[in-house]
């Protein structure tokens, strides 16, 4: 190209009028640099357009740009909090419980999401053609229907078909314990005694001596090809242990029984309707996706593999185990860290049907009160961007670490 | 057996009569394969049957057998059945398809709604009787629209104000899908550039906009955009948030295309370099058309998660179909109708997603061209 374009240039010296600008556009990557240039001027000259305009509009409103707002009282109630709060905390405290809030409900759906996906991808796949056939509407009903749709219906059930407390009271429960009533569903709430420590300590040392046994047995297997029982072992261990040293200390846990006091159950552990709803429709919508995921890595791992399993004699369940699932991992896990993402991002719905998050709190009524618009929202979108590049990290650590296992 | 058999010799036509085949056809083989094979697909069957028991019936009972399609009120419903009172929706449908749009002008929407299939026809369908004049058609039609639905130049004049039900949705979902498909696709070129600057500011754009769920968003357009505007201007809302609906897509739409570029062999642009094309040469004529192509089922996905996503508009304040079905369910004579209203608006969504989706199937075993890459 260069030397095309030399001999080009020199048959045209004679006209000795060349526009220095047209040769330097000619030149690739002249050209490169100036358009380069060119773009980054315009993007500086945009944000310099739109700060100065920011600055004169808060002028003329009066407002001024800082975060001091946050150590102001908040004046308002949550219904919901993992923190203490009250309405004569900050607005920082606030934000703190609606960030927490978020948290909680992401986490709890990607559990559940993640356990429901797996299962019904697997029975999508199932020879059962009935199974197959239920699960495929279900999915595909899922999928088509707006999240929000689904928040307000599922939220809409909750209100609406759960019964009163007066009436759950009488039959809407589990053993006279757990009651699930139209302001939520009542539990018992564990109050440890002296010596439940002792149990919680002989759980975690259960939990380490799993760990380091299912590395000896592993190291065992790959060194003799003796095959020990781990998974039960382990189980016996981490449930066993603690259950028996529970029960010889003689069961040092109180219980906190919801009881019917007035219109509504006091004490006990509760879980919101608003929250009831959220998780569930999330969970649920974001496990047909998953479902799918799941379904489209197991097709991905070619037919000779399961043939070559079961040349070598393994029964189903060990194929899927051992063979079919952790090649499928490796095509599953990039779509659906995007699904956890999605799950995380929807949650901001929550604002409509009234659950505390991060958006409804700092967002919504903090901004409504302190029309601090540009700081809020510039919190709530960087709260979001943390989260998302957290997970991504995260689900990038994990996808190269299985990567390395195969191949 | 076998022995027997070959030791033993029969004359002609003597032979006893073998045991009938093991049938291999037929509804009895198929159940007994699909459904009885094991004592596990036993099992699963059984938990299948008992699913279907329970939900189907009462189901159908409350939405149908003792449903109610005609009464004036709420007490009116009960007092004729306790099913589901779709008396409501036969009364509200038409606020739930045209919003606030005023009544004698309606014709309008109809019109551009038909319109809107003629537009798409050509788009859609390789076979549509000549394709490349009805094409000119689909590029006029967002105007004609825009001139259908707003007004002026001889036709009344409605304010977007008065814009809602099904119609915002469509609105929002067709403008967002037309335009974030070419923003897309620059942003997709950009991240793929050798320009590093370029390259920065389409990957920083691509990623917060990925980052951030489309509220804050939509909370942005609503609450913070006249800020970054000169001191006075405002402009509408729905246009602040087609703006803003069209720049999230997008930003999904170029990571669907970057897929596809990345998926298109080294050898395509160095051949297209080694004929001379320029750089919009190569990607118009060389690059884009097998990206594109790779494409189609991710961004006919992201159209549905589009159109989904226009629900959200509720948050801030616009009354689209899910936010009409809210509106009216503050009516006292209609109270406590959330199920009905939420599952007939369930059906319209399903309906849309579920023939678009269908479409990406058609198109990709239409495009498959028995070899993967």
């Amino acid at each position: 190209m260069a030397s095309i374009d030399s001999t080009a240039r020199s048959a045209q010296t004679d006209d000795g009028q060349r526009n220095i600008i047209a040769r330097l556009w000619y030149d690739k990557e002249t050209r490169s640099i100036i358009l380069q240039i060119i773009t980054l001027a315009l993007l500086v000259a945009f944000i310099a357009y739109i700060t100065t305009n920011a600055i004169a509009n808060l002028k003329l409103l009066g407002k001024t740009f800082s975060f001091d707002f946050l150590n102001d009282p908040a004046h308002y109630d949550i219904n919901q909090t993992l923190v203490e709060y009250s309405s004569t905390s900050t607005h920082f405290r606030a934000m703190v419980v609606g960030i927490l809030n978020t948290l909680l409900v992401a986490f709890c759906g990607v559990i559940l999401a993640t356990i429901l996906g797996f299962i019904f991808g697997v029975l999508r796949l199932s020879p059962n053609w009935l199974v197959s056939r239920i699960v495929y509407c279900f999915i595909e009903f899922t999928r088509n229907v707006p999240v929000l749709l689904q928040i307000l219906l599922v939220h809409g059930i909750v209100v609406h078909l759960l019964p009163q407390p007066r009436v759950a009271q009488e039959s809407a429960n589990i053993a006279n314990s757990i009651f699930f009533t139209n302001r939520g569903v009542f539990a018992p709430m564990p109050i440890p005694e002296a010596g439940f420590n002792i149990v919680i300590g002989a759980f975690l040392a259960a939990i380490v001596f799993a760990v380091v046994f299912a590395k000896w047995a592993k190291a065992k297997q790959d060194a003799t090809g003796q095959h020990l029982p781990v998974f039960w072992i382990c189980t016996g261990a981490i449930i066993g242990a603690p259950l028996l040293l529970y029960l010889m200390l003689g069961m040092p846990l109180a219980w906190d029984m919801p009881a019917l006091k007035g219109f509504n159950f006091r004490g006990g552990f509760v879980i919101r309707p608003e929250f009831l709803a959220l998780w569930l429709a999330l969970a649920f919508y974001t496990s047909a996706f998953i479902a799918e995921i799941v379904r489209a890595g197991i097709l991905a791992v070619s037919k000779g593999q399961w043939e070559a399993a079961s040349a070598l004699g393994l029964p189903r369940g060990r194929t899927l185990n051992l063979v079919i699932i952790p090649q499928a991992l490796r095509v599953i896990v990039p779509p659906l860290t995007s699904q956890y993402l999605n799950l995380t991002k929807n949650s901001s719905l929550a604002i409509a049907i009234g659950y505390m998050d991060v958006v409804a709190t700092i967002g919504g009524i903090s901004l409504m009160q302190t029309g601090k618009e540009m700081e809020t929202m510039i919190i709530v979108i960087l709260f979001y961007l943390c989260v998302s590049l957290t997970i991504s990290a995260f689900m990038n650590w994990y996808n190269r670490r299985i990567k390395l296992v195969e191949r | 057996m076998a022995d027997t058999t070959a030791t033993q010799r029969y004359e002609p036509g003597k032979h006893p009569e073998l045991p009938p085949p093991r049938l291999a056809s037929g509804p009895i083989y198929w159940v007994r394969e699909n459904l009885l094979s094991s004592w596990y697909n036993v099992f699963l069957t059984f938990i299948g049957v008992w699913f279907l028991w329970t939900i189907v019936p009462p189901l159908l009972n409350w939405g149908l057998f003792d449903a109610v399609f005609e009464a004036a009120d709420r007490a009116g419903c009960q007092a004729l059945g306790d099913g589901a009172c779709w008396a409501f929706i036969s009364e509200r449908y038409k606020l739930f398809i045209y919003g606030f749009y005023p009544e004698e002008e309606r014709w309008r929407v109809i019109l551009a709604f038909v319109l809107l299939f003629v537009a798409l026809g050509p788009l859609l369908f390789d076979k549509f009787p000549s394709r490349g004049k009805a094409m000119l058609f689909s590029l006029a039609y967002p105007f004609i629209a825009a001139w259908l639905l707003l007004g002026g130049f001889g036709l009344t004049p409605v304010g977007t104000d008065q814009f809602g039900g099904t119609l915002l949705n469509i609105i929002v979902g067709v403008t967002g899908i037309a335009f974030s498909l070419p923003i897309g696709i620059l942003l997709a070129l950009g991240r793929a550039s050798d320009m590093p600057a370029v390259r920065v500011i389409c990957v920083a754009f691509i990623e917060f906009i990925r980052g951030v769920p489309l509220i804050t968003l939509l909370f942005v357009a609503s609450t913070m955009l006249s800020y970054f505007l000169p001191p006075g201007t405002s402009f509408d809302l729905l246009l602040r948030v087609l703006i803003m609906v069209t720049l999230f897509s997008s930003g999904y739409m170029a990571e669907v295309i970057r897929g596809g570029l990345q998926a298109i062999p080294r050898g395509q642009y160095e051949a297209a370099d080694s004929m001379g094309l320029k750089y919009w040469q190569s990607m118009r004529l060389i690059v884009l058309p097998q990206a594109l192509k790779i494409s189609i089922p991710g961004i006919v996905n992201t159209f549905i998660g589009l159109f989904k996503d226009t629900t959200l508009v509720i948050i801030i304040g616009l009354l689209d179909i899910l936010g009409m079905g809210r509106a009216s369910l503050a009516d006292s004579k209609w109270a406590g109708l959330s199920n009905e209203v939420y599952i007939s608006i369930a059906v319209f969504f399903f309906l849309f997603c579920f023939a678009m989706s269908r479409y990406s199937l058609y198109l990709e075993s239409k495009l498959e061209t028995g070899h993967r890459t």
